[in-house]
């Protein structure tokens, strides 16, 4: 898989590169400032991008602005997203063109390389991987999850983090069955439309806690 | 205008005429009993008792001519010298102090001139829109007593009826003109009284000195003993998960060959203890300098908040570009400050942050629905706040009725640095 990575700090950028080509990405370009950024993306139009979000000359949000700018070029370009910080205002930023192929994580999260690798694989294929944290700030400021059960909203909160149902099941411990119920009864209780396949259904989960 | 306005705003100047002259009658009196006052300050003992406190009396008609001024609008601040320490309320002390602050001279030369302008305005407010009302109603009394001896306006003395029927339109013009030249008549007397008791150049900037000596004792006291907040957390926070993780990873080290599996073990709390270790390192640097602050400006950092918080926030915001940093970060922590308090004691359902800038002037407003009350002598956050601005010549008034709703108004002076670099988004 072809792999463009922004990083501005010498060390990550190559951790990043070491890490991706030990799984067999190929890294095609590592750039490091904002503006060689959209530049490479449309160039190279890489199966998937990891982007800082912070980047040269302004040291704002440069990378996200880019990775903004390149899906509207490129609709649906799958983009990771990684910073030190996150904001669910970010997240909804990056959300709102509902096109899929979007992750946004913690840099933290590169620390567990499986669950990395994992959320690079997932975008890449054109689904999604949100920061436990900005689902959490997000599930805190809805109230109508007050009628959701203790279960289910776990399960949501997997669901809005991108996960597949397998991977829920596995993380729970319950059985796969147990968990598509869970999830029939989230979206009777919250009036959504149901959906079969995973990757929308992600979408409009968030697109539910961004409202 | 409307009609209506400039017909009250021209009641309320003539009767604020009237009281104005009755208040300058009381500086004759007032000005012989400080001359007294002056003449027996020699006087050992009864000097340093009565002068003092005929000075109080001027002083306190000062203020209340200040006052008035500030009602039309002309602000006059007070010019006099601090009082210095152990000076009572009469003595040695006192006296000095009191001669030696110009602001006491300046009082004693308007006390006459003062009385005379304010009175020569205020008949002028008083006479000229009753002449016209006169106007309005004499007919009748032509009507009754004759002709030819009286007049009215153009005609002196009137002869005929047609000339007694004219005073009628003639008078409405001149109340109306009288009701209109009054607010302004009030604002020259306002402006004749600022030349006296004005503080001077060197009085303003005196005072502009102590202002600025407690704002900024206030300012390095609240940055040490925030420096201290941040020492205090680092060294036992990060500092010392770092110096645990070392230790896990050399035990780790150790392990590696004769207990692989207990290494592995030990090398995932290393990780772990990584992650804590970052997340406490983010929410230092988030109150030190929030990330998205420098990444978004104030605009996009309070959006940023509102998402985060239990209570639904409307941002509205018409700031063109970003602010100085420091005052960015001043108002970002005053604003979330005043959310928090929102969150805290409101009980309200909705809240709301407006942000503006009008005329070299930042404004930030607070709202909420919840059930108000709220005391700035109260709690230490709105005392946080004031503080934070103060800094900048800022200032917050709090409106808290009981029963809500609640608004916090912060102002202060600012300029932009540069054009908007990011776009926003729309409403929390």
């Amino acid at each position: 898989m072809r792999v463009v990575i922004a990083e501005d700090l010498a060390l990550l950028r190559d951790g990043l590169t070491r890490l991706l080509e030990a799984f067999d990405f190929e890294v095609v370009e590592a750039v490091d400032n904002g503006p060689a950024l959209l530049p490479a993306l449309i160039k190279h139009h890489p199966d998937v991008a990891v982007v800082d979000v912070r980047l040269p000359p302004t040291f704002t949000d440069e990378g996200l602005q880019a990775s903004i700018a390149a899906r509207t070029a490129i609709p649906g370009l799958p983009i990771l997203v990684l910073s030190q910080h996150v904001e669910p205002l970010y997240a909804r930023e990056l959300l709102s063109d509902r096109a899929g192929g979007v992750g946004y994580l913690l840099k933290d999260r590169v620390s567990n390389v499986g669950q990395f690798v994992d959320a690079v694989r997932r975008v890449a294929a054109g689904g999604t991987a949100m920061d436990p944290e900005v689902v959490s700030q997000l599930l805190a400021r809805r109230e109508p999850l007050a009628v959701l059960t203790g279960r289910e909203r776990e399960v949501l909160g997997e669901m809005a983090e991108g996960r597949s149902n397998a991977a829920i099941a596995a993380k729970l411990f319950v059985t796969e069955k147990a968990v598509s119920k869970h999830i029939n009864n989230i979206f009777t209780k919250l009036g959504m439309p149901p959906s079969d396949d995973d990757n929308r259904r992600v979408l409009a989960v968030l697109a539910y806690l961004n409202g | 205008m409307e009609t209506g306005d400039w017909v009250r705003a021209g009641l309320r100047a003539v009767a604020g005429g009237i009281f104005a002259i009755g208040l300058a009658l009381l500086n004759p009196p007032i000005l012989v009993m400080w001359l007294a006052g002056l003449l027996l300050s020699p006087v050992p003992v009864l000097g340093i008792l009565v002068f003092p406190l005929v000075t109080t009396v001027v002083r306190w008609r000062a203020d209340l001519e200040r006052r008035l001024a500030a009602r039309s609008g002309v602000l006059i601040s007070r010019p006099y010298r601090p009082v210095p320490d152990k000076a009572g309320l009469v003595g040695w002390r006192r006296l000095r102090w009191i001669i030696t602050d110009p602001a006491t001279w300046r009082d004693f030369a308007w006390l006459l001139p003062g009385a005379v302008v304010s009175c020569l305005l205020g008949l002028i407010t008083l006479l000229v829109p009753l002449y016209g009302v006169m106007g309005i109603t004499l007919l009748p009394l032509w009507l009754y007593l004759g002709l030819d001896w009286f007049g009215y306006g153009m005609f002196w003395p009137i002869h005929t009826v047609s000339q007694g029927w004219l005073s009628f339109p003639q008078g409405l013009l001149i109340l109306g003109l009288g009701l209109a030249a009054a607010p302004y008549l009030t604002t020259i007397d306002a402006r004749f009284t600022r030349l006296f008791l004005a503080p001077t150049r060197a009085a303003e900037l005196r005072l502009r000195v102590t202002q600025l000596t407690v704002t900024r004792a206030d300012t390095v006291d609240a940055q040490a003993a925030e420096l201290r907040r941040i020492e205090r957390d680092l060294h036992d926070g990060a500092q010392a998960r770092l110096v645990s993780l070392g230790m896990t990873i050399g035990l780790a080290e150790e392990l590696i060959e004769r207990d692989p599996k207990a290494a592995r073990k030990l090398l995932a709390e290393a990780r772990d203890a990584s992650t804590a270790a970052l997340v406490e390192l983010r929410h230092l640097v988030r109150g030190i300098h929030p990330p998205v602050l420098a990444e978004r400006g104030l605009d996009g950092a309070v959006r940023a908040l509102a998402l985060s918080l239990p209570v639904a926030t409307t941002v509205e915001s018409e700031l063109p570009g970003r602010l100085d940093t420091p005052v960015e970060s001043a108002v970002y922590f005053a604003v979330a400050e005043a959310l928090a308090n929102v969150i805290r004691h409101s009980g309200a359902h909705h809240a709301w942050v407006t942000l503006r800038r009008e005329e070299g002037m930042l404004f930030a407003l607070v709202g909420d629905d919840g059930h108000g009350g709220a005391d700035p002598g109260h709690g230490t956050g709105l005392r946080g706040i004031e503080r934070r601005l103060a800094a900048f010549d800022g200032t917050m008034t709090l409106s808290s009725p009981s029963g809500g709703p609640t608004v916090v108004t912060m102002e202060l002076p600012c300029a932009l640095s540069s054009p908007r670099i990011s776009p926003s988004s729309g409403t929390a």
